[in-house]
């Protein structure tokens, strides 16, 4: 698989190491009511869908940066790979 | 039909004309007492089960394809009973006892082949930790012996004893392990549920779970809704699919793990052979064929196949391991979807929904759990109560923090 790295172009996947759900992300508030719920979820439940999925990998052979890349699980086609930063970043105003 | 030596010989002088089919193709009823999802080798055992051993009746097993067209057909064939923590290891163990009487069972000829299987040692460190896990087994009724370099040579002396890397310095041995033809357990278990009066379907998959009130009414299929009294769902690699369906969200990943077999060679292997540091084992088949295969792909996947850069590191563990490897052609490459669960071990359980019973989480180890899990499931199903062996097997074992994590890799699903 190769994945359109936003800064560097297509590099091979062998050159990331995987993750798993981008809503790995949207870590939860410890100090909130029902932090123990939220990690629990957070922390071992997935969506695991058969489609498209949107996903965290780490360039650890390249730059060493983290991307949400969005991939369908079914045919392995990789549909979009942007900045993990970017997207935490735009999770916190609000967005997605 | 009884399989036997004078039914095989009478069929060869009457030119074979008495074989029938082995199980009937019905239509599904409007209803059933027990509906199992999923035609594989854990939802057929556990319809074999709940007929034979718990006497129940009004059971449809419900297939999307055809009847072992999933992981019991893809796997590479390995039954042993090597595994550490209490959670698991007499659930094995009692799988492994099930495996040796099987045939008998099932009066139907699973090759099941206690060729033994040879887990490699490579440092003071792993030796400590296998005998550890040896002694575990013994604890639990299994065998398990722990070999010197020297004996792992008498037995195996194709190894490169001395790379430089993993130098092999001795294995754990056990010799009740083996393997067994996988698709002959899938029809060994379909006929013996078929002969007890279990609907087997196929061509049928569930679209969605009828619920009231909290509690499970039917399944909704592309042959039209069955009610069901209780439904058990046994589809390893697709449960976070089907239970989404019921609402709920899993402790599961789906992964591609792939598989390998060379062209046919005449016997070289004695038994299995597992190079857990290079990611690589090893058997052969009864065929010839080299049946081998390393870790999984690594990233979510229901594509039944997977992508180069791991059958390059199968093969360089392969090379690494037996350096005559390289002169086998290999034949096939075929990738299963695997339910990666988050600890590593595997879900038999009741669900939130009322009636709902869950069977999944198997990551790479289902197919030697096969009987054991057939007969766990079936006695949840019928009892309500987990099976001794299977009682630490719970879904909600997450939240209670009492996870059967043998790898202590954490919730990294990939990694297990």
């Amino acid at each position: 698989m190769l994945i359109p790295h936003p800064l560097l172009g297509p590099r091979d996947s062998q050159e990331f190491t995987y993750l798993g759900d981008a809503g790995l992300l949207n870590r939860p508030d410890g100090m909130a009511a029902g932090a123990e719920a939220a990690f629990h979820d957070y922390v071992y439940l997935r969506d695991n869908p058969a489609g498209v999925h949107r996903e965290l990998w780490f360039h650890e052979q390249g730059d060493r940066s983290w991307l949400v890349v969005t991939r369908n699980t079914v045919t392995h086609e990789i549909l979009g790979a942007e900045l993990a930063r970017e997207v935490a970043l735009r999770g916190q105003e609000g967005g997605q | 039909m009884r399989f036997s030596g004078f039914r095989v010989f009478k069929e060869a002088v009457t030119g074979h004309a008495g074989w029938r089919p082995l199980w009937r193709n019905p239509d599904p009823q409007p209803g059933y007492d027990y509906v199992i999802v999923g035609g594989g080798g854990h939802g057929l055992a556990t319809a074999y089960y709940l007929a034979k051993a718990h006497g129940k009746a009004r059971i449809a097993v419900l297939e999307k394809g055809w009847l072992g067209s999933g992981n019991i057909g893809r796997n590479t064939t390995i039954i042993r009973s090597n595994y550490l923590l209490p959670g698991n290891q007499p659930f094995y163990e009692f799988s492994m006892k099930l495996w040796e009487g099987l045939e008998q069972e099932l009066n139907f000829n699973a090759m099941v082949s206690q060729r033994g299987i040879l887990n490699l040692i490579h440092s003071d460190g792993q030796r400590d930790a296998f005998r550890r896990r040896g002694n575990a087994m013994i604890l639990s009724g299994a065998d398990a012996e722990l070999l010197d370099a020297e004996q792992v040579r008498a037995m195996v002396p194709f190894l490169n004893f001395d790379n430089a890397r993993f130098p092999v310095k001795g294995g754990l041995l056990q010799r009740r392990a083996g393997t067994a033809r996988h698709d002959g357990v899938a029809w060994g278990y379909a006929r013996g549920a078929d002969l007890h009066g279990v609907d087997l379907i196929q061509n049928c998959e569930v679209t969605g779970f009828r619920i009231a009130n909290g509690k499970v009414k039917g399944v909704e299929t592309t042959r039209g809704y069955i009610a069901a009294g209780k439904v058990g769902v046994a589809v390893a690699g697709s449960s976070s699919r089907v239970m989404a369906m019921a609402g709920l969200r899993l402790p599961i990943e789906s992964h591609v793990l792939q598989a390998f077999v060379s062209e046919g060679l005449k016997p070289t292997i004695p038994g299995v052979i597992t190079f857990g540091a290079g990611h690589f084992y090893v058997s052969q088949s009864d065929k010839g064929g080299l049946v081998f295969g390393g870790d999984l792909d690594g990233y979510n996947s229901y594509a039944q196949r997977g992508n180069l850069p791991v059958i390059e590191d199968v093969a360089e563990g392969g090379m690494a391991l037996m350096p005559m490897i390289g002169r086998a052609r290999l034949l096939r490459v075929w990738g299963g979807v695997m339910d990666m669960s988050m600890d590593g071990s595997p879900i038999i359980d009741r669900t939130p929904v009322e009636g709902l019973y869950l069977n999944g989480g198997w990551c790479y180890g289902g197919f030697k759990a096969t009987p054991a899990s057939g007969s766990a499931f079936a006695h949840l199903l019928a009892t309500g109560t987990p099976h001794p062996t299977a009682a630490a097997y719970r879904l909600d074992r997450f939240a209670r923090g009492h996870v059967i994590d043998e790898k202590g890799m954490g919730a990294v699903p990939n990694l297990h």
